[in-house]
């Protein structure tokens, strides 16, 4: 069985692996290349646990087959940070203690990331039906929801 | 005990974890990859119950890239139990349940798994194992597996109860227990109202967003090392050392972060078959479940059906009590029965009451430890009970659960006095809670329930090292679900006088950190917790040591004071050490300074908590929306309050799925038709208000800073309060659960 050959850039860095014709993005990243910070919930594309960014668009990795992914742009949460800083909505997770177990934080994080760049003054219902798509069983949502808001804030103020 | 001064306890530190889990860096169970790895895949029955005539795997041992193939023959059956505090775990039907022996007792049960070089081939192989089976007419709920006649899960089960003798002849009662007090039949003569409900409530899961996950490694001297995401890798361990009969000291347990848990993380399910696997194929082997792997095989907590009887006087004064509940174990004995018999009468002082609980084994998953196990249910019914009994009096809700709410010294219904407890203190607090006074709209309505939970003690160990600089390292055995290490840190530092920062909290493997039982409970930051305060002090007190030797005094002359030893009066003359001075100094006085302890406690002292619930109900549709919520609950002492009102929010929000949404939907054949997060509907963010939380400390006395407990209370209340405040908007009195559209409508229509 030959695999496919896939080139693609990585949080803005080329990036190439291969991989089977029915293997997902989320498996490739994982298993191929390493970046385990994109979780697995559910593979059905229920949880949001596997959020990445493919050509500025949110998707769910375990929906997208990896040879998709040749020729495009992902982004995923080992690039949400930079080299110097952690991102707004990073801090506010940690200062707002949003975060328990942890394992649904990086779809949040990446999908708020993308929603606040869509929407820049998002209300709290907005925040609350743009993240209806991640599920967190720990959090009850009060405090991801709380620091979103405030990563909101520090954006539009960064922005000024 | 008198009121204390903390520092650090108390304050919101960021989480050490923390920037590691908001960036991905951080490991969870199927994030462990080794060089030469093989993937493992598990074979299920496709059938609820039937018995298993043959296996034939030489077709998918043949198969290239196929390593090991392992079916219930390479599972011995031990006639041994692991004590879990005091419960314990079965390992025979711990061992049966990891691979089927002569019977498939639910859907989903594992008959065979595969090893090999691919996931892609250890499936082919998988489906290429033929099983023949003999179908048996499954038993899918109390009724049908009490009714004479029913078809039996084990021949051999006996009832075993208690005060109840065992009973004669095959039976799928597993156990029964008994609780009375007074004269029940007078109690109810007493009184003035009698309500009589029956109750039931569906099979739900855990839910945890990390399906299980595990890779084990065996060297090819047989010793293992297994790194699992679990809630006890120290049972991990005992129980795959106990089912495998190898010594405890073989096997090395190191756990990944945790995905979430919720007790469904205490039992094993892939752990001792990747070591059997592993050990076959002698190459590394993970184990990862599927979301439909993982509803349909592990969890979840039991469907209940619970008969309640209350009566009250017409000041509403109870007078006496009568309750049968009836909790499905799934396919192995050991359903919370027990607790939820201890637990559905806890918050009120009633002088009369009769309790019997039975634990039944059905054709469904064994079920595990859900938060709070068994009380949920049972809160449901007598909250939604004590609701009926409030509106029949005409009396305020708070009100009628104040008037009868245990306080210090009242005798708890499972024997022993209550201690120092705050039911009565977070009652007050709902009532002088601006939300239980705010206007509704016509389409609203409100609710309150009070819940009970014991808050678990058992062992724990902690070792905090001290470092020449002045900073210190912790290491203890509780995985990190929700932010003890933190809260452990904290406990470090306010002892040592030191910043949290200077203290790195380290989850240790089963090498490197002393015996302790799981995360669950809501034990750590009680139980560890008091082991990390004793560890920390037996730090000051070899420091009081050093600085005695340095000032040639008598050690136990040295006193110490925010992070100082201080100078007895013989060497007055002499300036206060501080631990960044005597640190670096340890090498010449004496050598390395390592406190430690290991402590086995007995129960926190109970936590009580009450939930204000406002739900918005279309007539038309049934579909309903809590639009505000409000979680009272006394915690003992609130470490760190950020991650406390997060317990207190995500049980809530757990209860809030419990009572509107969640359920096991079974075909007639067992096959559970919802398993996966679309269809097993848990609460998602636009579901959901902001959940304020009121903390209550009313300090637990075994524990040096009052910390009783805070993670499995927050679950019991929220059926009853979300199902009364249903009561309140409708006029209907909801008993079946969940409280979805469909039942909903049906209900309302049925009303007319």
């Amino acid at each position: 069985m030959s695999r496919i050959h896939v080139h693609t850039a990585i949080n803005g860095e080329p990036a190439e692996f291969l991989c089977d014709g029915h293997q997902t993005l989320l498996g490739a990243l994982r298993d191929e290349l390493g970046l385990t910070g994109t979780k697995e919930g559910c593979a059905t594309g229920d949880c949001g646990a596997c959020s990445v960014i493919v050509d500025g668009r949110l998707v769910p990795a375990c929906l997208v087959l990896a040879a998709e992914a040749e020729g495009r742009e992902i982004g995923t949460i080992e690039g949400v940070a930079t080299d110097d800083a952690l991102h707004p909505l990073q801090k506010q997770f940690l200062e707002h203690a949003a975060l328990q177990c942890g394992v649904c934080t990086p779809g949040f994080i990446v999908a708020a990331r993308a929603l606040l760049e869509a929407n820049p003054n998002a209300t709290e219902e907005e925040i609350r039906l743009g993240l209806a798509g991640n599920l967190c069983r720990c959090t009850g949502y009060d405090k991801i929801v709380r620091a979103v808001m405030d990563a909101a804030v520090e954006m539009r103020n960064a922005v000024r | 005990m008198s009121e204390q001064t903390f520092t650090t306890v108390g304050t919101r530190p960021i989480r050490h974890d923390g920037v590691d889990k908001v960036t991905g860096r951080a490991n969870y169970g199927a994030d462990i990859s080794l060089p030469r790895m093989l993937h493992g895949v598990v074979l299920r029955s496709p059938h609820a119950h039937a018995r298993i005539l043959s296996i034939d795997t030489t077709r998918a041992r043949s198969m290239p890239g196929v390593k090991a193939v392992v079916t219930g023959r390479d599972i011995p059956l031990v006639q041994a139990k692991l004590a879990m505090g005091e419960a314990a775990l079965d390992l025979r039907d711990m061992g049966d349940n990891l691979l089927a022996h002569d019977k498939a007792l639910y859907h989903g049960h594992a008959v065979a798994a595969v090893a090999a070089t691919s996931l892609d081939v250890a499936d082919q192989a998988a489906r290429q194992i033929v099983v023949t089976y003999e179908v048996l007419r499954p038993v899918l709920s109390i009724e049908q597996a009490t009714a004479r006649n029913a078809p039996i899960l084990h021949e051999g089960l006996k009832t075993i109860g208690r005060p109840t003798i065992e009973t004669k002849g095959p039976t799928n009662i597993a156990g029964k227990l008994e609780l009375k007090l007074g004269d029940v039949e007078r109690g109810f003569t007493e009184a003035d109202v009698v309500i009589e409900r029956e109750f039931r409530t569906p099979t739900v899961h855990q839910g945890y967003i990390e399906p299980h996950a595990c890779v084990a490694q065996t060297g090819e001297d047989g010793r293992a090392t297994v790194w699992t995401t679990t809630q006890g890798p120290f049972v991990v361990r005992d129980a795959c050392a106990g089912i495998l009969g190898m010594d405890a000291a073989r096997i090395k347990v190191i756990p990944t972060e945790i995905g979430g848990g919720f007790g469904g993380k205490i039992p094993v399910y892939l752990e001792p078959l990747a070591i059997v696997l592993s050990r076959k194929a002698q190459r590394p082997v993970k184990l990862v479940m599927s979301r439909e792997d993982d509803f349909r095989a592990s969890g979840p907590t039991s469907a209940t059906v619970i008969r309640m009887k209350l009566g009250a006087k017409r000041d509403g004064t109870l007078t006496a009590a009568s309750t049968s509940l009836w909790y499905e174990a799934g396919a192995y004995k050991g359903s919370p029965f027990g607790a939820g018999a201890m637990c559905v009468l806890a918050c009120y002082r009633i002088p009369n009451f009769f309790i019997e609980s039975y634990d039944v084994v059905v054709n469904k998953p064994k079920v595990a430890a859900y938060r709070a196990p068994g009380s949920p249910m049972a809160a449901f019914a007598i909250e939604s009970v004590m609701d009926e009994l409030a509106e029949t009096l005409a009396v305020d809700p708070i009100a009628i659960r104040l008037k009868n709410a245990v306080v210090e010294g009242d005798r708890a219904p499972y024997g022993p006095s209550y201690g120092p407890i705050g039911l009565k203190q977070v009652l007050v607090a709902a009532a002088a809670h601006p939300h239980w006074k705010a206007p509704l709209a016509d389409s609203q309505g409100r609710g309150v329930a009070c819940g009970f939970w014991f808050n678990a003690g058992m062992s724990s160990s902690a070792t905090v090292t001290l470092n020449a600089d002045g900073s210190a390292s912790l290491v203890t055995g509780n995985p990190d679900i929700g932010g003890t290490r933190v809260a452990q840190a904290m406990m470090v530092a306010e002892e040592l006088g030191i910043e949290v920062d200077r203290v790195r909290p380290c989850v240790g493997d089963t090498d490197s950190a002393g015996f302790t039982d799981v995360t669950g409970g809501s034990r750590v930051c009680y139980a560890t917790g008091a082991a990390v305060i004793q560890a920390a002090r037996d730090v000051k007190d070899q420091l009081r040591a050093r600085a005695a030797k340095i000032w040639d005094v008598q050690p136990d002359a040295v006193g110490w004071n925010n992070g100082c030893a201080l100078p007895p009066g013989a060497a007055a003359d002499r300036q206060p050490l501080s631990l960044t001075e005597l640190a670096p100094q340890m090498a010449k006085t004496g050598g390395p300074i390592v406190g430690r302890a290991a402590v086995n406690l007995p129960m926190a002292g109970p936590g009580f908590a009450i939930h204000i619930c406002d739900l918005e109900v279309d007539r038309g549709t049934g579909k309903s929306k809590v639009v505000r919520y409000t979680a009272l609950q006394d915690v003992g002492r609130a470490v760190h309050p950020g991650f406390v009102e997060g317990q207190m929010q995500g049980g809530a929000a757990q209860g809030i799925g419990w009572a509107l949404n969640e359920e096991y939907i079974f075909d007639e054949n067992g096959v559970m038709e919802n398993a996966g997060f679309l269809d097993y509907r848990m609460p998602v963010t636009s579901d959901l208000p902001m959940i304020d939380t009121v903390i209550v400390e009313v300090a637990n006395p075994l524990h040096p800073y009052g910390v009783r407990g805070v993670g499995e209370v927050p679950i019991v209340p929220p059926l009853a309060a979300v199902a009364n405040a249903m009561h309140a908007v409708t006029g209907v009195r909801f008993t079946r659960l969940p409280l979805s559209p469909p039942r909903v409508l049906e209900g309302l229509v049925a009303a007319g």
